[in-house]
């Protein structure tokens, strides 16, 4: 391992911006030798930690079961991405119309994202099937920052933009079209970008509560699975779909939000302005 | 045009003014009264000024005259301009600030208040096109509020106001933030557009010397609660250019102004 020395770099050069990626890959690079030395050297059996060369072996191994289970996991979280963002959005539009919808209904909203949804899980799955108990569960802990987001871009738009509108006779439908839901979006994709990691841990809470096996269990219920049966290399491989999963999602909104956003948001613009 | 004098009193007959405030007061919500009672009568094409300390209720009269607050007492009377044949909007806005909407483009900006009053595409887009002509920034139609200078985004703002070809033109302290230079040009500007389009024009300022550069009428008011102080008539030879700014009379009427303008801010430190 050659180190690279570190000169006090400046912050504008180009081998700088390399640096701000190349380190943490770096550090990852490092400690999975780490890990794998200590396991080869200490003879650490798989059972109580398995190397990270077991772990992909496993990960190419049981691809066919792993492959499904995340697809399952995928699926639920979309499903709970989606009803949370409609939901959310629909839900702020709403009480953007009537101050008396919004007073009575809030307190709910609040009440439903502070109330643990792993203890809301067991309830959920009694009184519904545990397809649609699972995506209700996403929905529930996704939701709130998509509404609350939503809500406070919608109450964002600029006074003297809205004075404009009330000049020229806009009415309620184009003030939304035209001005409230555009001066939101910015807000509505820092609710969205959220929601997305929230989503998958709806989901996995879902289904290590609802711990059912079959063809259609997802990523969790194959970690709490491989954990009864001490098969430790597939609880790690799993994991790191799951991780990875998470990771993809948030770069995916993230991106989205950049390019929609990009010609006109503080947030998406060059630093160089 | 025949020869009608007018003055603020409002001698005048009703066909003749473009806009008429009487006993109008407005207090606001928590009881404070930020104006009035307030007379103003103006005739069709003129050009006034509104000059007075900050909080004398100057933003309040345009607010007013748009239609955008109710008096809580008196009348707000606006009247259109006869044989007006396009569809359009009678007033037109333009605020201290630019005001334009950060996601869309300049063309889109501009095109918003006929899109509010369902034009058609095409006749939307000619009379866009000759209002960013007119404040010569047909250019930049594609370009966003972001990628342009101050000076350049309050031309946007003006053309806005001007696309639905309106009867009066209401401006609130438009320049205040853009430097001297940027401020001086776009008054030249302005004084142009009006001698052209002979719009009624009520344009808000705290500048002494911006109000008499501009305005046929300079209406003084005095702190709050908002009335009249003065109202006095610039009287010089049209059309005014950089030779007015400079000349003696221009300063005698800044002075005149400036000391009708004095006594609304005795009382007050002056910082």
């Amino acid at each position: 391992m050659s180190a690279e020395p570190v000169a006090p770099a400046k912050p504008e050069n180009g081998a700088w911006r390399v640096a701000r990626f190349a380190f943490p890959v770096v550090v990852f690079a490092a400690g999975l030798i780490a890990w794998e030395f200590v396991v080869r050297i200490k003879q650490i059996p798989p059972y109580v930690l398995p190397a990270p060369s077991a772990v992909l072996l496993t990960l190419i191994k049981d691809w066919a079961v792993l492959s499904q289970s995340l697809a399952t996991t995928l699926l639920t979280t979309l499903e709970g991405f989606i009803a949370a963002s409609l939901g959310g959005i629909a839900l702020a539009l709403l009480f953007n119309q009537s101050k008396w919808v919004e007073y009575s209904l809030f307190p709910y909203a609040v009440i439903l994202q502070v109330t643990p949804v792993i203890a809301i899980a067991p309830l959920l799955l009694i009184y519904l099937d545990q397809e649609t108990a699972v995506v209700v569960c996403a929905f529930i802990v996704a939701f709130f920052p998509v509404l609350s987001n939503t809500t406070l871009g919608l109450n964002s738009v600029d006074r003297n933009l809205a004075g404009l509108f009330q000049l020229y006779g806009a009415s309620k439908l184009q003030t939304l079209r035209l001005l409230k839901l555009p001066a939101a979006l910015p807000y509505i994709f820092g609710g969205l970008r959220i929601a997305g990691g929230l989503s998958l841990i709806g989901a996995v809470v879902a289904e290590i509560a609802a711990g059912t096996a079959g063809a259609g269990s997802g990523l969790a219920y194959r970690i709490a699975e491989s954990g009864y049966r001490l098969n430790i290399p597939r609880m790690f491989a799993a994991l790191l779909l799951l991780s990875l999963a998470g990771i993809v999602i948030y770069g995916v909104l993230a991106l989205i939000s950049h390019l929609v956003l990009r010609r006109w948001h503080e947030s998406a613009l060059g630093k160089e302005n | 045009m025949a020869d009608v004098r007018a003055s603020s009193g409002g001698d005048v007959g009703l066909t003749a003014l473009a806009v008429s405030l009487r006993g109008v007061t407005k207090a606001y919500d928590n009881g404070v009264m930020a104006l009035g009672p307030f007379d103003l009568a103006v005739r069709k094409g003129e050009f006034i000024s509104l000059l007075g300390p900050s909080g004398c209720g100057k933003s309040t009269v345009l607010r007013l005259i748009a239609g955008l607050s109710a008096p809580s007492t008196g009348t707000v009377r606006v009247s259109r301009h006869e044989g007006v044949t396009r569809p359009g909007h009678a007033i037109g806005f333009v605020f201290q600030e630019p005001t334009l909407m950060p996601w869309t483009s300049v063309r889109e900006n501009v095109r918003l208040p006929l899109k509010l009053a369902g034009a058609g595409k095409a006749e939307a887009n000619a009379r866009v096109d000759e209002a960013l002509a007119s404040v010569g920034l047909a250019d930049f139609a594609g370009a966003f509020p972001r990628e342009l200078s101050g000076g350049m985004k309050m031309r946007v703002s003006l053309a806005r106001a001007l696309v639905t070809d309106p009867d009066i033109l209401l401006m609130d302290e438009p320049f205040a933030a853009l430097d001297e230079i940027t401020r001086f040009r776009l008054n030249n500007d302005l004084l142009a557009l009006w001698r052209r389009l002979r719009k009624t024009v009520i344009f808000v300022t705290h500048s002494v010397f911006e109000s008499v550069y501009l305005s046929q009428r300079v209406v003084v008011m005095t702190a709050r609660p908002g009335r009249i102080g003065a109202d006095i008539r610039i009287e010089t030879v049209e059309p005014r250019g950089e030779e007015f700014r400079t000349s003696a009379g221009y300063a005698d009427y800044c002075r005149k102004v400036s000391s009708a303008l004095a006594p609304s801010y005795s009382g007050q430190s002056v910082l």
